[in-house]
């Protein structure tokens, strides 16, 4: 390798002195405004690092003079929100439960509110898609315990259920008719088969027809003749295909043995009235709402038909 | 490495001082040209916007806009969705294609005449002529000291090129709102923030570009000569000049003096004087040439003077160059158009326009698209249904409110209603005002029997209910439980 800089006859240029078998590079100069750029740059990167936080040391960052932070845009942005917001919450605030279903724009804005805070608050046992689990009400079918219009969701909602320091809380309590000695475990048996048969859910049968004369005797009360449900007290409907705890045979003698007692916190402790609010407009929205407190079935509902 | 060399000690210094080109005026049949093509193209730029367009009560009446907050796209007649988006690829691929056509067609002819660097800095070049004087001024104005008048020239110069900026500027935001109303907008300082930005950035690279940076931008920052540099062939068109004519170069006195030992180029410079990129052809092809043919005019008009034949410098092919070195005649202009590669990139062009078109032509105005509520796929219901949600979308393209009917195809025993009436409304179909030019979201819920397949495969098509119909289906699964 020769170090011997020359002037490149074609092009007029100096080359750098290297050559690398025979190979020589050019020292093409930079064009003037290519140079006034990166210099631009330097300047920029400078004054950027005054103006905004940049130089990172031991507790922190430069705070930079303008004194912008991510966090103070952040706030900015939603106050910005927030203001945005206002006039449609003033809005939500004025217009009673039952009249905002009318209202599309403000239903769908109260749905979005309520998507948000469903999500999270609810979705811990009711499930992200509000389907609920075993054990946990599917919000999204139409079998409630304590009424699916606009008011009694609010209500559950705002009281919770089971909530024994709370006087306006859902209370509904069944006895343990197994485990209190009511009925034994036969007789146990004979109602699960009287409730799987009257939902027509297994043929009847002599073991059916015996719970029949047992369920008149101790569920008819809570439950009804026909087992259609009360939800004044928060007794399910029993003659569906909608189980909270299961259908099996297993399930429903566990049921009937143990009794199941669900709690839902009360969230009008914990939530405004705003987002309960909103949160009802999304439960209502989910596929089950009610128009208003719809009257219980008096009749089994006939189970639809296989067609073709 | 016996000794190390500092390559900032370079006697060239740290960079390279942009060489002033004071390009003097012309006149012939390819300035003409340049005019003509500078009129329609700052004249297409400058109107467009301005156009009006009949749309109807329900959409804007500008000929073309972009409406990004809206995310419509209108062309005249024509108007464009986001997710018909392939149209203006499809515009993009052509004009790409086009660019290939061109060039193996005329050369570097978008580049020459065309291109809008080209067009502002030739409108500049006015400008520096028109304020400055013609070549010879400007170059004593421009070694001159600062004084009163350098001073006054410059700044009505530079103020002149800032006004046409800022026009230039100012026309692009137009073609993105109502132009009448973003100009009451503009001067009342009520405009969005970003065309004030826009506004800014478009002047300034305006500015420094037509202004200042010139043939640096072709030379330097413009990728186009370098794909176009791999493009060209023998049988592309550049400006040549004649060597074999033109050489031995030497004035009209000494030719005859010595006839026979000089060519027909009289060594004027005119070629390098009136080059707005500030180049000598008679060096050969080379990437500073944007083939603007303003040599072509100047060589002519000497060659008229002295009365020798035009055509020293002349557009050419490398090929032609070859056969005229020999005493060949040229090959005919048509032959070298209609070359397979050229037709070849117009196939090309032509079938994506015609495929264009076709599309647009066919195209529904109406349209449903549908996706089914994952979580939970379905719900069980007291009577023993089972329930399925779907997530509608029905889009009326058309510029005014349609009634749409939705309904379901297959799925027997299914009913479906809409989330917002209620479950005992529910029907095989029902039927909804879409509004113009909108799509129209639906939560829609499906109930059918619990017996039947897991997955059964059903549609919802939609209908328009008016004189113009036209539909469209979208295929759907619905959900049971798992026995």
């Amino acid at each position: 390798m020769t170090n011997h800089s020359r002037i490149d006859e074609p092009t007029g240029t100096t080359t750098v002195g290297h050559s690398w078998d025979g190979i020589e590079e050019l020292n093409t100069p930079l064009p003037r405004w290519w140079l006034w750029t990166f210099y631009a740059c330097i300047a920029f990167a400078i004054g950027y690092t005054v103006l905004y936080p940049a130089w990172p040391g031991l507790n922190g960052a430069t705070p930079g003079t303008t004194g912008w932070t991510s966090r103070g845009q952040l706030d900015q942005e939603m106050a910005a929100e927030n203001a945005r917001r206002a006039p449609m919450l003033r809005q939500l605030a004025a217009t009673p439960l039952d009249q905002l279903p009318a209202n599309a724009d403000l239903m769908q804005f109260a749905i979005a509110g309520g998507g948000a805070a469903f999500r999270s608050n609810c979705i811990q046992c009711h499930g992200t898609g509000a389907s609920g689990s075993a054990g946990y009400p599917n919000l999204r079918d139409d079998d409630w315990l304590w009424g699916g219009d606009m008011a009694s969701i609010n209500f559950t909602i705002t009281n919770g259920v089971r909530n024994p320091d709370h006087d306006l809380t859902r209370m509904s309590l069944m006895p343990a008719f197994g485990r209190d000695g009511i009925l034994d475990a036969r007789s146990v048996a004979d109602v699960v088969s009287f409730v799987r048969a009257n939902a027509q859910m297994e043929p009847q049968s002599a073991s059916s027809t015996r719970g029949s004369a047992l369920f008149a005797a101790n569920c008819v009360v809570c439950h009804g003749a026909s087992g259609e449900g009360n939800r004044a007290l928060g007794a399910p409907r029993l003659n569906d295909r909608i189980w909270l705890y299961g259908g099996s045979r297993e399930a429903l003698a566990t049921t009937v043995t143990n009794a199941r007692q669900g709690v839902m916190p009360r969230w009008g402790a914990r939530l405004d009235e705003m987002t309960i609010k909103m949160l009802t407009a999304y439960v209502y929205s989910l596929g089950g709402g009610e128009a208003a407190a719809a009257p219980v079935a008096a009749t089994p509902v006939a189970f639809a038909a296989p067609t073709e | 490495m016996t000794d190390s060399i500092d390559i900032t000690d370079s006697p060239l210094g740290a960079y390279q001082a942009r060489k002033g080109v004071f390009p003097k005026a012309v006149k012939g049949p390819f300035r003409r040209l340049k005019w003509a093509i500078m009129a329609v193209t700052l004249c297409i730029y400058y109107v467009t916007p301005w156009l009006r367009w009949d749309r109807g009560p329900y959409a804007p009446h500008q000929a073309v806009l972009i409406d990004l907050a809206h995310r419509r796209f209108y062309m005249f007649g024509i108007e464009i969705w986001p997710q018909e988006f392939y149209y203006v690829a499809g515009l993009l691929i052509m004009a790409g294609v086009g660019l290939f056509l061109l060039t193996s067609a005329v050369g570097r002819a978008w580049c020459g005449y065309s291109c809008p660097q080209t067009v502002w800095t030739d409108l500049f070049q006015h400008v520096d002529r028109f304020i400055d004087g013609d070549r010879n001024a400007q170059i004593r104005l421009n070694n001159a000291p600062w004084g009163a008048a350098k001073i006054g020239k410059r700044a009505l110069k530079w103020s002149i090129y800032l006004l046409i900026s800022f026009w230039t500027g100012g026309a692009w935001i137009m073609y993105f709102a109502d132009a009448p109303t973003l100009v009451v907008d503009f001067w009342s300082g009520t405009a969005a923030s970003v065309a004030y930005a826009t506004v800014f950035v478009l002047t300034m690279t305006t500015f420094i570009f037509g202004g200042f940076m010139r043939e640096q931008v072709c030379i330097y920052m413009c990728p186009w000569p370098r794909i176009q540099t791999a493009m060209l062939d023998e049988q592309s068109l550049t400006v040549t000049y004649k060597d074999w004519r033109g050489e031995q170069r030497g004035s009209v006195k000494k030719a005859e003096a010595h006839p026979g030992e000089y060519g027909d180029c009289v060594d004027c410079n005119q070629c390098v004087a009136v080059c707005p990129t500030g180049i000598d052809i008679r060096e050969g092809a080379q990437i500073g040439c944007i083939t603007c043919a303003l040599c072509i005019d100047a060589c002519d008009s000497v060659m008229a003077q002295v009365g020798r034949p035009r055509g020293l410098i002349d557009y050419a092919t490398l090929a032609d160059a070859e056969q005229e070195k020999a005493g060949q005649p040229p090959t005919p202009v048509l032959k070298t158009l209609l070359r397979t590669r050229t037709l070849v990139y117009l196939g090309v062009w032509t079938a994506i326009g015609a495929a264009l078109l076709f599309t647009l032509g066919n195209r529904t105005r109406i349209d449903i698209s549908a996706s089914q509520e994952r979580n939970p796929v379905f719900v069980q219901l007291s009577n023993g249904d089972v329930r399925n949600s779907y997530t509608v979308r029905l889009r009326n393209m058309e510029g005014r409110p349609r009634r749409m009917e939705l309904s379901l195809v297959g799925l027997a025993g299914a009913r479906m209603w809409q989330g917002e009436s209620a479950a005992s409304d529910a029907a095989r179909s029902f039927v909804v005002t879409v509004a113009p030019d909108a799509v129209q979201r639906l939560t829609v819920f499906v109930t059918g029997p619990y017996d039947g397949e897991e997955r059964t495969d059903f549609a919802m098509t939609t209908r328009a209910m008016d004189a113009e119909g036209g539909s469209d289906s979208h295929a759907l699964t619905f959900n049971r439980p798992e026995e």
